[in-house]
């Protein structure tokens, strides 16, 4: 099993450097100038010459990939060009808060997406199984945005009942886990759990049919096991596919979150990478999409590290 | 039993999740921004990090008086009480006398030397307090300003490249940090940017990267008659227009900058305050003036002008717009007295561009450089497709070539003439301009002297007339000289039609029926110190 998360491991490093140099790439094929975007548009050329310079955007791109690769290694991720502040203290305040919301809205999908896809899968009854199918077509076509918006005006604006945006009260600095903070938390949860929702019901549902139609079931069924033994095996079974879904949409939901960051002004890596873009922020862009990409990959790790665990074949694959 | 605990279950969940009760004295204000401007001194964001982290916290040696909304916002004495150009002294030497007494939020002194220290922050790039962030915001807008010394503790000798009658203008913007903070903090900016020192009515509590700033009253103000009458004053980014809409609403903030066209109507049904007034501003097509383009036809430039609707693209912005007549509004003191009437007659129109050869099988063809979005650009694809449609409708084939609004920006860094330019094939450009000062309004604009990168005469435009016009108004020392020698300015200009002037944003900011005393003034900033919350 160590051998299997070592080489994994190693698999990542050339992943990661493509990652790199795909990351530097299309930040700078965007059009517009860094130094635009911070001075007025008639800032002197020497100004903006010597900024430049301050910031080594004078020098040819593949000069600026090996600087920055080299900082980046040494964990540094160079300077913000728009506030001057250290990249990795930047993305790092902002990752943190990303992730406080990645988690709950992990946590209400997939759970919810369980009990919903196990039950839509069971269900004797067509108008269940429709139900929870109708639930997740909804979930994976509305647009995020346009939902949180939606919520914002019910219970922000027409209701009153919950904050529509920020992070939490206006005298408190950071998160934390009490009831003024969950309650600016709860609309961009939902928000942002939707499409995950979507997802993972339609897997648990279709993977759960599929599995009850095998013979092992009616092998078991045939050795007298009542439902919940049943449904243990079943799940078990299911593990694999499902876990391998919740990977790819936790990923989406750390790097996917702009809109919804940006709609409830959570300041978190979409909020940054947002305004990194108005800004043309590009040692911001990288460093943050550079940092997602990682988490990505290393979740998709855990997640391959753990299928491995549940479904011994996929070693043996 | 269960009634009595289902009522007790709904009183605690109204009690959780009411908003929170907050000081009578703390306005909390919504920002367009994404992130909080720069509060070294020199603030980035445009002018709307002038207004929110710079005449609040710092000031100038020239301010801005915002206490009228009925009349045009001008320069007063801030912390320079009397400026003139040393007489005999070919206009190009200025003394500033400085206002005695003044103390930074930190105690320290404000004299000559610390005017001097600020100076060489953003002009010498060899000092040690020289920060290029500030640099960058600053410089351009003290172009001639070249020397600096100080004379004795409270009086400052600034020197000019050129003679310019209008540089008290010029040193409205550049604003005063503390050296003393600078030193304890290590030297370091960044740090100061967490914790900075003005002189102004304002000082900063905190400041949150992407979440707030938290300023309170600075009891210690310089002007008693400018001590803010409010506790604090919270900024949050909100670049969203929606989320600022729905926080007022909400009340989780009082104030917020820009509401969306069509949030009005709720907004104004929620009971919030919408106010606009008129402010310099400019939104236009700046057409290129070289050779082989239609626009060098002054029919064709009349045509135009002519072919606006700006009636009807009033009422598709909710009212949020003046129509415009030129660079400035009329009633502006230097509007002047044009002959040329910018006004909506298509008929009057299509006649000029018959008398330029042009008919249905031959068009003149502009193309013009648009964005999706952007600082003071209004609604830019809607309002231009809305021109199109005008232009094309009295004869011409108007076409875009639309970009993000950074890449616009970097694309006006170079003249008509320029790679970019040509490549897309554009013959004018739409980015919306403060004109606020007179070199800000015409200068830098239509001076020929002043073509990218220099200045943003992006069109080369090239009259003689012109440029002595406006180098008169800039060597006019007298001040209603100036002021009738930049109304000459503007009826020539007006009378050329050297832009396509289609509308004047409103500057619109709601706010909840809480907030009380605000004056909003015709200016890009506003003075915060009278409002009180009720």
């Amino acid at each position: 099993m160590l051998l299997y998360a070592l080489r994994r491991l190693i698999y990542l490093v050339p992943v990661a450097f493509g990652v790199s140099l795909l990351v530097f790439a299309l930040v700078h094929l965007a059009p517009g100038d860094p130094i635009s975007a911070i001075v007025p548009p008639d800032a002197p050329k020497e100004v903006v010459d010597k900024l430049k310079e301050y910031y080594g955007f004078d020098k040819p791109l593949p000069v600026q990939y090996g600087r920055w690769l080299l900082v980046t290694l040494s964990g540094d991720f160079g300077t913000s060009i728009g506030t001057g502040r250290p990249v990795a203290q930047e993305v790092g305040s902002a990752f943190g808060n990303t992730i406080i919301l990645a988690i709950a809205a992990c946590l209400v999908a997939f759970s919810l997406a369980i009990v919903l896809g196990t039950a839509a899968a069971y269900a004797k009854s067509r108008v269940v199984d429709r139900l929870v199918t109708s639930i997740a077509l909804v979930g994976v076509s509305v647009p995020h945005f346009w939902l949180a918006i939606v919520l914002v005006i019910i219970f922000s604006v027409e209701l009153g009942w919950l904050p529509p945006m920020g992070l939490g009260p206006e005298n408190a600095t950071g998160w934390r886990l009490d009831w003024p903070h969950i309650r600016h938390m709860i609309l961009p949860t939902i928000a942002l759990s939707v499409i995950p929702l979507g997802v993972m019901t339609r897997t648990v549902r279709s993977t759960i049919k599929e599995i009850l139609s095998m013979e092992f079931v009616t092998a078991l069924q045939a050795k007298g096991m009542n439902d919940r033994q049943i449904l243990f095996h079943v799940l078990k079974n299911a593990a694999p596919v499902c876990l391998a879904v919740m990977g790819l949409q936790a990923g989406n939901l750390i790097g996917g979150s702009i809109l919804i960051e940006t709609v409830f002004a959570w300041p978190g890596t979409g909020f940054l990478l947002n305004s990194a873009i108005f800004r043309r922020d590009l040692p911001i862009l990288q460093g943050t999409t550079l940092v997602l990409a990682f988490f990505f990959m290393m979740l998709n790790l855990t997640v391959d590290v753990i299928q491995t665990f549940v479904d011994p074949r996929i070693k043996r694959g | 039993m269960f009634k009595r605990l289902r009522l007790a279950a709904v009183a605690g969940l109204f009690a959780a999740t009411a908003a929170p009760a907050f000081s009578q004295g703390t306005l909390r204000i919504g920002m367009t921004a994404a992130d909080i401007p720069q509060t070294t001194g020199q603030p980035d964001q445009g002018f709307e990090g002038y207004r929110f982290a710079g005449y609040t916290i710092y000031d100038a040696l020239v301010n801005w008086d915002l206490s009228k909304a009925d009349v045009l916002a001008d320069i007063k004495p801030g912390l320079a009480t009397e400026w003139s150009a040393v007489e005999g002294g070919d206009g190009k030497r200025w003394i500033f006398k400085l206002r005695q007494g003044v103390k930074f939020q930190d105690g320290t002194d404000f004299d000559a030397d610390v005017v001097v220290w600020n100076l060489e922050k953003i002009l010498n790039d060899k000092s040690p307090q020289f920060d290029p962030k500030q640099a960058a915001q600053s410089r351009q807008r003290v172009p001639t300003l070249v020397g600096w010394k100080a004379i004795d503790k409270y009086t400052v000798e600034l020197t000019t490249r050129i003679a310019n009658a209008l540089f008290p203008y010029d040193m409205s913007y550049i604003l005063y940090s503390s050296p003393t903070q600078w030193e304890k903090l290590g030297k370091d900016w960044v740090k100061v940017a967490l914790q900075p020192i003005g002189t102004g009515p304002f000082k900063v509590d905190r400041v949150v990267p992407r979440e707030r700033m938290e300023l309170s009253r600075f009891d210690g103000y310089w002007d008693k008659a400018r001590v803010p009458k409010l506790d604090k004053i919270l900024l949050f980014p909100m670049p969203e227009a929606a989320t600022r809409t729905a926080a007022l609403l909400a009340g989780q903030v009082d104030w917020i900058e820009v509401p969306a066209p069509d949030a009005i109507p709720r907004l104004k049904q929620g009971g919030m305050s919408i106010v606009t007034n008129k402010y310099p501003h400019n939104w236009a097509y700046q057409p290129s003036m070289v050779e082989g383009s239609p626009w060098t036809d002054i029919r064709v430039r009349k045509a135009a002008n002519l072919a606006i609707d700006r009636a009807g693209l009033t009422k598709l912005l909710g009212g949020l717009m003046i129509e415009s007549k030129g660079v400035v509004y009329p009633g502006h003191p230097w509007f002047g007295t044009p002959s040329f009437d910018i006004k909506y007659d298509p008929a009057a129109a299509k006649k000029l561009l018959a008398e330029a050869g042009y008919s249905a099988t031959k068009k003149p063809k502009i193309k013009i450089a648009i964005s999706t979005s952007g600082s003071g650009q209004m609604l830019p694809l809607p309002m231009n497709e809305y021109v199109q449609e005008n232009l094309n409708a009295v004869g011409f084939d108007a076409t875009f070539e639309v970009m993000e609004w950074n890449a616009l920006v970097t694309f006006s860094f170079q003249p008509v003439t320029g790679d970019a330019s040509t490549k897309a094939g554009t013959n004018g450009i739409n980015i919306s301009r403060a004109t606020v000062d007179p070199y800000s309004a015409f200068m830098r604009l239509y001076h020929s002297d002043f073509v990218p990168p220099r200045g943003a005469n992006w069109g080369i435009l090239k009259d003689p007339k012109l440029d002595a016009l406006i180098n008169t108004a800039h060597s006019s020392f007298d001040r209603a000289a100036q002021t009738k020698a930049l109304a000459d300015v503007h009826t020539y200009i007006v009378d050329q039609a050297y832009w396509v002037y289609i509308a004047h944003d409103l500057n619109p900011r709601a706010m909840s029926p809480k907030v009380k005393g605000f004056v909003q003034a015709q200016s890009w900033f506003q003075d915060f110190t009278p409002i009180t919350m009720q």
